[in-house]
């Protein structure tokens, strides 16, 4: 076992793994606290969705659930670095294009440079401009 | 009302330029990249129309408040600024849901794997581990040559200049492919 830096989009968590191939094998409680995903009867789950497991076996190894196998079946991406035991589950380029071609603005959250929270849903009833830039 | 929102490593980096504007209106950094994800955006300044009911009126396009770099990318402010000033005051400029659509830009498996790339350097750097973030920052700019938030926005962090020479290979690299961005009409057309 050794500590693995796991990273949901950019929620970084930090738990105990063994690796086979590189990948790290989680644990039930693991793949929970990394992931908050559930392996259940009916499938992967993460609250009420559930996501359909054909082979069991190729997903769930005798050391845990593989890491590589768990990100191709939600269809996510998965950025890894074996020597470092660092790796980030990205967000789903299908489920980003769905989202985008619904119209609906994604909604996010970030800070002011007081660190206060804002968020897109506040300014609802009016026009917004988004405007992103950057100081480089 | 104009969000903006700073595609910067801290918030340290945007804050002389939002101190000397003293803005009103929420200005936010976001130096995950949160929104760069949820939108897909690739380059800045990136402006999104957004209506009353939180509905993207016109998609990501390329547009400047200012004439400071009209020479890197030939668009003039002023008839985007009039455009914003007729849509606020008149509601004009709002494409048609179907428009809108096909002037959209959707992340491809390789944007998206370069997002991971990208968050997985940036984390590894903030953990000291600089020369394996190296490796990463370089692998995420290889799946997606051309999201500038990723090539030139990793700059800073990696300790290059973004206004010096890689800077200018960059532009050119992006010159020569035919300056690939949003694939939005201009502002004219609609």
């Amino acid at each position: 076992m050794a500590s693995w830096t796991l990273i949901d989009e950019t929620r970084e968590t930090r738990v105990e793994a063994e690796a086979a191939g590189g990948t790290p094998l989680l644990s039930p409680a693991a793949l929970r606290t990394a992931f908050g995903f559930e392996l259940k009867p009916e499938g992967l789950c993460k609250g009420d969705v559930c996501f359909p497991v054909r082979d069991r076996s190729a997903l769930v190894r005798p050391g845990g659930t593989d890491l590589g196998t768990f990100a191709d079946l939600l269809g996510r991406p998965l950025a890894l670095d074996a020597d470092e035991r660092f790796a980030v589950l990205g967000a789903s380029p299908m489920e980003r294009a769905e989202r985008l071609a619904s119209l609906e603005a994604p909604d996010f959250t970030l800070p002011d440079l007081a660190g206060k929270l804002h968020s897109l849903s506040e300014q609802r009833g009016k026009k917004v401009l988004l405007i992103a830039y950057a100081s480089w | 009302m104009p969000i903006t929102v700073a595609l910067d490593r801290n918030a340290e980096d945007p804050r002389p330029y939002i101190e000397r504007a003293r803005p009103t209106h929420p200005s936010l950094v976001d130096s995950e990249h949160v929104l760069a994800d949820l939108y897909h955006i690739i380059n800045v300044p990136t402006v999104v129309w957004i209506d009353e009911e939180g509905r993207m009126v016109r998609p990501n396009d390329s547009q400047f408040g200012t004439d400071t770099f009209v020479q890197f990318h030939g668009k003039h402010s002023a008839p985007f600024l009039a455009a914003v000033r007729a849509w606020v005051r008149e509601g004009r400029g709002v494409m048609p849901v179907g428009q809108v659509r096909a002037q959209q830009l959707l992340p491809s498996r390789e944007n998206q794997l370069a997002r991971a790339e990208f968050t997985l350097a940036w984390h590894l750097h903030r953990a000291g581990r600089t020369q394996a973030a190296e490796r990463h920052f370089l692998r995420a700019g290889e799946l997606s040559p051309h999201d500038w938030t990723i090539r030139r926005g990793s700059m800073p962090i990696r300790g290059i200049n973004p206004m010096g020479p890689e800077f200018f290979k960059l532009y050119e690299e992006w010159k020569a492919a035919g300056a690939p961005g949003y694939p939005v009409g201009s502002l004219e057309e609609s």
